[in-house]
């Protein structure tokens, strides 16, 4: 039921070519329950990605051991860790929940609705992956200073992380099938039923790999709780290293941290079921009533405006009341505009390079070792910046003292942090590329290469991309990593924001924030567009 | 791009090595200082802001002919990335916001001792014990209030009537920030770890407003979010310079001299071993406590000067008022009490 893919249709960006083993050889570690053993070429690379990623995960065992077990269980116990870590737990479940829930409500609307300025509606709910949660946060307390706890902090977060579930559902609905949701219609079931029924079994991959990146957002978010003081473990962690420069206290609230987004990397495997994938075939939007569509429109708006219109107002009042407004220093903007988007592209290739080969082994094989490779993929996402940060210090001063405080390992530090966000829309990308295809092209004769790059190459890159643009926004907006690890004297938009508003200069201030957000909306409008397979026919 | 594949093996090379246990090495102990060299530049890791610290690096430059790289970011952090860097860093001055970083590196054996004239020239109490770093201005702590609500006159002037019932739930503090936490520990100096852990307990039980820095609470209070916060003097400054003192909602009470709660802490700098015999560093941190640099941050700051002969910024108690208790500001097994303390009142 496959359509064939065109033929040829291939893009500037594709990974270097493999040589394919002349021989499979079966790795005894592997326990095998789905087709075929791995070429050890491709279990290598995805080790040596995996190694890369737990990189933070050996500093924080080292900086945790060396203080000795009674002082581990010392900080575990003290004061109100334990709230700490119930705080970040809840908040992450609860902001993935609200995500899950209103980006699908947002994608299903967008795409099977016929909404007016449909397209312009996605690309706008694509805009809150702009705005960094400090500046939501600090943008709210301008306009509501009062606000503080919980409530406020799971409203924004899930605010500004909805398009992580919104854009690969949008992606996915368009291209799923329709037609058993016609049937299940027909069989009686309400509009809710049938889509819980006919076609939520098909968006369900890209929505679950979605809300993992929600959860690690917000197990690992440190500037929005600090904004809206409510405690969770990256505040304990902070505190950690302002007050008492304890590092081995650190460690250990962040190993913590690792554990819980463990439980959370775990959750996403078991809801991840292996459907069979239903023909593709986009469903024409229904024309609904203008009431109908008056009622719609809370839903596809609330994230956008909560997320980005109400923060950048509060940014603009803060403007007017400020004495800081000098002349804008034009070439010194222009060079952090330079520098954030250099590092952004650079980090942006390196994490799908990274990510290609553990997402490749994810999407077609079973084992332990390939879900300890993976969850092992997604911890750096989990962690708060400077966490990460301190651990390529420690790295790149131990193994590459040359390269210490060079651009090199700074992208190296996004790619460690930032490459989950390429794993799980890369795997669902290779995931769908139908292995008859490959037999087909095989059986015409084709090369496994040739296999590859005319049949595997052109069905996934839409996912390569999607990673790419995910990675390349989050580096833009990155601060602590940032600060510890530029070559002294280089600045982002994100650090030049920081030292205006850390002496209240708002005025001085405001030109980055604007152009930041203006800079990371770029790769997230283009990310509205990319259609998630080449399978589709609009 | 092509860098990547070197870069992923030693990536694994490197994990493979530290699981067999290689950890950074552990600080040498500070060398005899050799005759001082100069070079015409030198590294400076700055926990103090870009805005204020800059014209005044511009002036030195100026002046000396020496170039300065400088580095910039929050203390907090800065001291982490240079424990973690140990004797493998680039920096040569660090300048802190706060005694706690220094204190922390400084027992790490990081620093390398400074000369008699530097460590000599701030009055004790307000430098180092061991002439490892110097202080170099001073911010007084303090209670800002809300202006809208309070005069001055009605706001009690010792710390212990701000846990009572009647500020319930109306009072901001930063448990975790090191400001905080010098004053914890000066009140445990000067009135007794009991009256301390009572103090805490009281407050603790009041419902405070827990912020993570000066900072957030000075802008809660500023927009009549809470009525009163325990800062340092300084950020008042820094946020009237911006909206314009008038604007001001926030107002600050200095406390009684001799009050726990009115005590300074201090902003410093120090010298990291591998820079022993650095000149351009040594001249450096000379300039910091030269009548020109005191006087720039008096005016630009609004910061205590901490040495001899220049006058405290207008409008603000003498530094002599405000009681300094004999205490190292940077005592970390003091600091490891307090925190055992805020700990036990479950305010950390």
């Amino acid at each position: 039921m496959t359509v064939a893919p065109e033929a040829g249709t291939t893009a500037a960006g594709v990974p270097e070519a493999r040589t394919a083993p002349a021989a499979q050889s079966r790795l005894g570690a592997l326990r095998l329950g789905a087709p075929g053993t791995p070429p050890t070429w491709l279990v290598i690379a995805a080790v040596v990605s995996a190694a890369a990623a737990s990189i933070p995960l050996v500093y924080l065992l080292v900086r945790a051991l060396e203080s000795g077990a009674a002082s581990i269980i010392e900080t575990l116990s003290r004061g109100r860790v334990l709230e700490y870590a119930s705080n970040s737990l809840g908040l992450a479940a609860a902001t993935t929940a609200t995500a899950l829930v209103l980006g699908t409500a947002v994608a299903f609307v967008l795409t099977r609705v016929r909404v007016p300025f449909a397209r312009t509606w996605l690309l706008i709910s694509a805009l809150p992956l702009a705005v960094p949660s400090y500046l939501a946060g600090y943008g709210w307390l301008v306009a509501i200073p009062s606000l503080n706890g919980f409530l406020p902090s799971w409203l924004l977060l899930t605010a500004v992380t909805v398009p992580y579930v919104t854009l690969p559902v949008a992606a996915a609905l368009r291209g799923a099938s329709g037609d058993l949701e016609g049937v299940a219609r027909t069989l009686g079931r309400g509009p809710l039923r049938a889509f819980l029924v006919a076609t939520w079994p098909s968006v369900r991959p890209a929505a679950i790999a979605g809300s993992l990146l929600v959860a690690l957002y917000a197990l690992s978010d440190f500037g929005l709780v600090a904004m809206m003081r409510f405690p969770t473990l990256t505040w304990g962690i902070n505190a950690a290293y302002s007050a008492s420069f304890d590092r081995a206290q650190a460690a250990t609230l962040a190993l913590l941290l690792v554990v819980l987004a463990l439980v959370v990397v775990a959750g996403e495997r078991s809801a991840r079921r292996q459907l069979p994938r239903a023909a593709a075939r986009a469903v024409a939007p229904r024309t609904v009533g203008r009431g109908m569509l008056i009622s719609l429109l809370p839903v596809v708006a609330v994230a956008p405006l909560v997320g980005v219109a109400v923060p950048l107002l509060g940014l603009l009042t803060r403007l007017l009341d400020a004495a800081t407004l000098r002349a804008i220093d034009v070439p010194r903007l222009l060079e952090a505009v330079g520098s954030t988007v250099g590092v952004a592209v650079a980090a942006a290739l390196l994490a799908v390079l990274l990510a290609l080969p553990i997402a490749a082994l994810a999407s077609r094989y079973r084992g332990r070792l390939i879900t300890a490779i993976e969850s092992v993929g997604y911890l750096g996402h989990a962690l708060p910046g400077i966490v990460v940060g301190l651990s390529l210090v420690f790295f790149a001063l131990a193994v590459v003292p040359a390269l210490y405080q060079s651009i090199v390992v700074l992208v190296f530090a996004y790619a460690v942090l930032f490459m989950p966000k390429a794993i799980g829309t890369m795997r669902a990308g290779l995931g769908d590329v139908p292995p008859r295809l490959v037999a087909v092209a095989r059986t015409l004769g084709q090369s496994p290469l040739q296999a590859w790059w005319r049949v595997t190459v052109p069905l996934a890159l839409p996912s390569v991309g999607i990673g790419a643009l995910l990675v390349a926004i989050a580096t833009m907006k990155e601060l602590p990593a940032t600060l510890l690890l530029r070559p002294t004297g280089v600045q982002t938009l994100a650090t030049e924001l920081w030292n205006r508003t850390v002496v209240f200069e708002f005025g001085a201030a405001a030109p980055y924030a604007a152009l930041l957000v203006l800079v990371a909306a770029v790769p997230a409008v283009i990310l509205s567009g990319v259609r998630s397979s080449a399978k589709e026919e609009l | 791009m092509r860098i990547t594949a070197p870069l992923s093996l030693t990536a694994l090379a490197a994990v493979g090595l530290l699981l067999a246990g290689c950890a950074a090495g552990a600080p040498t102990e500070t060398e005899q200082p050799a005759e001082p060299t100069a070079d015409g530049t030198f590294t400076l890791y700055s926990g103090r802001d870009e805005a204020l610290v800059q014209p005044l690096i511009d002036q030195f430059e100026a002046a000396s002919g020496i170039e300065v790289e400088v580095r910039y970011g929050n203390t907090a952090e800065l001291g982490a990335l240079l424990l973690e860097e140990g004797d493998a860093t680039p920096a040569d001055v660090f300048l802190s916001q706060d005694a706690g970083a220094l204190g922390a590196l400084s027992q790490a054996g990081l620093f390398t001792a400074l000369p008699d004239d530097i460590a000599d020239a701030v009055p004790a109490g307000f430098t180092s014990t061991d002439a490892s770093w110097v202080g170099i201005t001073g911010r007084a702590r303090v209670v800002v209030y809300d202006g809208d609500e309070f005069t001055a006159d009605e706001l009690p002037d010792t710390i212990d009537a701000y846990v009572t019932d009647e500020w319930n739930g109306r009072i901001g503090v930063a448990p975790s920030n090191a400001s905080f936490q010098s004053f914890v520990t000066a009140q445990r100096v000067l009135d007794g770890e009991d009256a301390a852990a009572e103090w805490l307990a009281a407050l603790a039980a009041n419902d405070p407003q827990i912020f993570e820095g000066n900072t957030p609470i000075l802008t809660a209070v500023n927009e009549g979010v809470v009525d009163a916060g325990l800062i340092n003097h300084y950020y008042w400054f820094r946020a009237a310079a911006e909206v314009g003192a008038e604007n001001m909602r926030a107002q600050l009470k200095f406390l009684a001299a001799g009050d726990a709660g009115s005590i300074v802490n201090v902003t410093g700098a120090g010298i990291l071993s591998p820079a022993v015999d650095d000149a351009d560093a040594l001249e450096f941190v000379r300039y910091l406590i030269s009548l020109d640099a005191q006087t720039y941050f008096v005016e630009q700051t609004f910061e205590y000067p901490l040495v001899a002969g220049v006058d405290a910024p207008e409008g603000l108690p003498s530094l002599e008022s405000l009681v300094n208790p004999e205490l190292d500001l940077s005592d970390l097994d003091d600091l490891a009490t307090t925190q055992q303390l805020l700990a036990d009142a479950g305010l950390i």
